[in-house]
């Protein structure tokens, strides 16, 4: 017998009066831990659970890394041309208008400068939520901008990677970032400037061929990918399975191509104390 | 082999052979029918050749009658030593390398190399390096810099080699340091595609003073036929793709991408090896004469400040 008896048949709140639990308030990581978003924000966006590295954005890595989140933002009116007047599926300024507007990003980096543990730093920070933070000409001019500032003002320079490579809608354009933003690291390092690269998931194709890969330090978060081509791309090109964990930072790592991994929640004290090694 | 659009000028010329022989064999005065019939052909291949699609070009980058890097270095230069190895992996056979004289002039050969048959194919893997073709390449334009000898690089890779032991010993990281060394190197570079220039792969080799695309080549950041997959997720959309991507040495040239459009013989370069081959020579040669009166530091800066100004945006 029920405990309680339905007196009127069916449901009767009109869609208006629904209430609705807010979104976003829990946050289920992939190995299905659930977690509250207030906690994951405190523990810089790593599951405590099962230290998931959550995907993030340049909103959160300046939070992170900036002491208390203040900082001089670069070129934020910069926006993106289109030069060869591409079209697929719909025209590339229409998809940069939308893009812009759901991303609240005028682009797939922003760049910044402000002071970590005490120690001037720039920093340019991918956005995987713009167009898969690909690379294009926005892109390689205020990475490009950012390292002239890091010369001017004899600053070390971090660079976040966070992109799925070259953005195809600018073509050659694109492909010349990539020279656009290695010349400009050729100037660093001949001026003795460190350069930080820190490689996050995932980190593939033009970008991982080009700046991702120059860094005096190459870091990493644990678990990402990372790689020049793409996984479905060998797959097919060798016909063969791929080991477990390949293209993994673990994976970079053993072959000699970072020097460390870093979990995030030490990555500023970190970087503080790699700074300080190099100042001392 | 011929691509679809060369037939009907194969047509007409084995129409004019035909002619030939028969006014030879039996002694008729056909002198006015061939000459009208060669002017036929000549007409339609200018037609042809001066209306080529994007997508036509591409086909024509990859004809299996193309010239390779080594087939032009052979017959440029008087004397040509290849140089092997990476010195820490293997010696890749996709690039080669070496040192050659130009009219007495020593220079250091750099260029992606494919195969003419299936087994040289093989050999050559397509002419998509692996890590050590590019740390090959490095270390041989470290030795052009050391001896000072200038540099020229043939760009021909369908892409950097996307497999599992490229991955390990890291193509990203041997690409991205031979674009930021080529930029700092103190003698002048000169790079020239003569085939396909795909992404990354071609840009490996290809951070020069002078860069340079033979008329019937594409550079560009993906293949068309990668660009239909991932933008139209079909193989099918390669001509629009193509189109899209404005590969062809004239947009490149036209978004100032490159320094340069080498002309290629009526036909293409594969109908006339010998004459590419002495149009190239000629342009290298030229090109060395303007860049050696410049200083290596100004050199320098100015292949730095060029790619630098490339990409448009708004602000």
């Amino acid at each position: 017998m029920a405990w309680f008896k339905r007196t009127d048949k069916g449901i009767k709140t009109s869609t208006e009066e629904k209430k609705d639990a807010p979104d976003g308030l829990w946050f289920k990581t992939p190995k299905g831990n659930i977690i509250h978003t207030r906690e994951l924000k405190n523990n810089s966006y790593v599951c405590p659970d099962d230290d998931y590295h959550v995907k993030i954005g340049s909103k959160e890595y300046f939070e992170i890394l900036f002491d208390n989140n203040e900082f001089k933002e670069l070129d934020t009116k910069m926006v993106s041309g289109d030069p060869l007047k591409f079209v697929d599926s719909k025209p590339y300024t229409t998809r940069i208008e939308q893009t812009i507007n759901k991303a609240e990003l005028n682009d797939a980096v922003r760049t910044a400068v402000g002071k970590m543990n005490g120690f001037e730093l720039v920093v340019a920070c991918m956005d995987f939520s713009f167009i898969g933070g690909s690379m294009g000409s926005v892109v390689g001019e205020k990475i490009a901008r950012a390292i002239d500032h890091s010369l001017k003002h004899k600053i070390p320079f971090l660079m976040i990677s966070k992109s799925g490579g070259a953005r195809m809608m600018e073509a050659g354009f694109s492909l010349m970032q990539m020279a656009k933003t290695s010349a400009k690291l050729a100037l660093l390092d001949k001026a003795g400037i460190p350069y930080i690269s820190l490689l996050t998931d995932p980190t593939t194709g033009g970008v991982t061929a080009s700046y991702a890969m120059l860094g005096d330090f190459n870091i990493a978060e644990p678990g990402a990918l990372i790689g020049f081509a793409g996984p479905r791309v060998i797959r097919e090109t060798i016909g063969k399975d791929l080991p477990k964990g390949f293209q993994s930072s673990e994976f970079v790592l053993e072959h000699g191509f970072l020097d460390f991994i870093i979990d995030r929640r030490q990555l500023k004290n970190r970087l503080t104390t790699l700074l300080k090694l190099l100042n001392n | 082999m011929l691509l679809e659009f060369e037939k009907p000028i194969a047509d007409l010329e084995l129409k004019l052979q035909e002619m030939k022989d028969l006014a030879k064999g039996r002694n008729i005065d056909l002198a006015t029918d061939i000459q009208s019939l060669e002017e036929k052909i000549q007409s339609l291949k200018k037609e042809t050749f001066q209306n080529l699609t994007r997508w036509q070009r591409v086909q024509l980058s990859r004809h299996a009658d193309r010239p390779y890097s080594l087939d032009y270095i052979y017959e440029i230069t008087n004397d040509f030593i290849e140089l092997h190895g990476d010195r820490t992996v293997k010696d890749d056979k996709a690039m080669i390398g070496g040192l050659g004289d130009i009219e007495g002039r020593s220079v250091m050969f750099i260029g992606q190399q494919k195969g003419r048959n299936t087994k040289q194919r093989q050999e050559r893997n397509f002419g998509m390096a692996n890590p050590e073709g590019y740390r090959k390449a490095l270390r041989l334009m470290k030795m052009a810099e050391k001896f000072g000898k200038p540099i020229v690089t043939l760009i021909d890779t369908p892409g950097a080699f996307p497999g599992l032991e490229a991955e390990e010993r890291g193509q990203g990281e041997a690409i991205a340091k031979n674009l930021r060394e080529m930029f700092m190197l103190k003698v002048p570079v000169i790079c020239i595609i003569i085939g396909e220039g795909a992404s990354g792969g071609a840009l490996g080799i290809a951070i020069g003073d002078k860069v340079y695309m033979l008329e019937n080549t594409w550079y560009s950041v993906i293949s068309p036929e990668s660009c239909s997959s991932i933008l139209w997720r079909s193989w099918d959309y390669k001509e629009q793709a193509a189109e899209a991507l404005k590969l062809t040495a004239i947009d490149m040239q036209k978004n100032g991408l490159i320094d340069g459009i080498i002309e290629e013989p009526l036909g293409g370069a594969h109908r006339d090896m010998k004459g590419m081959a002495k149009i190239l020579k000629k342009t290298i040669l030229e090109a060395l004469k303007d860049l050696e009166k410049i200083k290596p530091e100004k050199r320098i800066e100015q292949r730095i400040d060029k790619f630098c100004s490339m990409g448009v945006f708004v602000e």
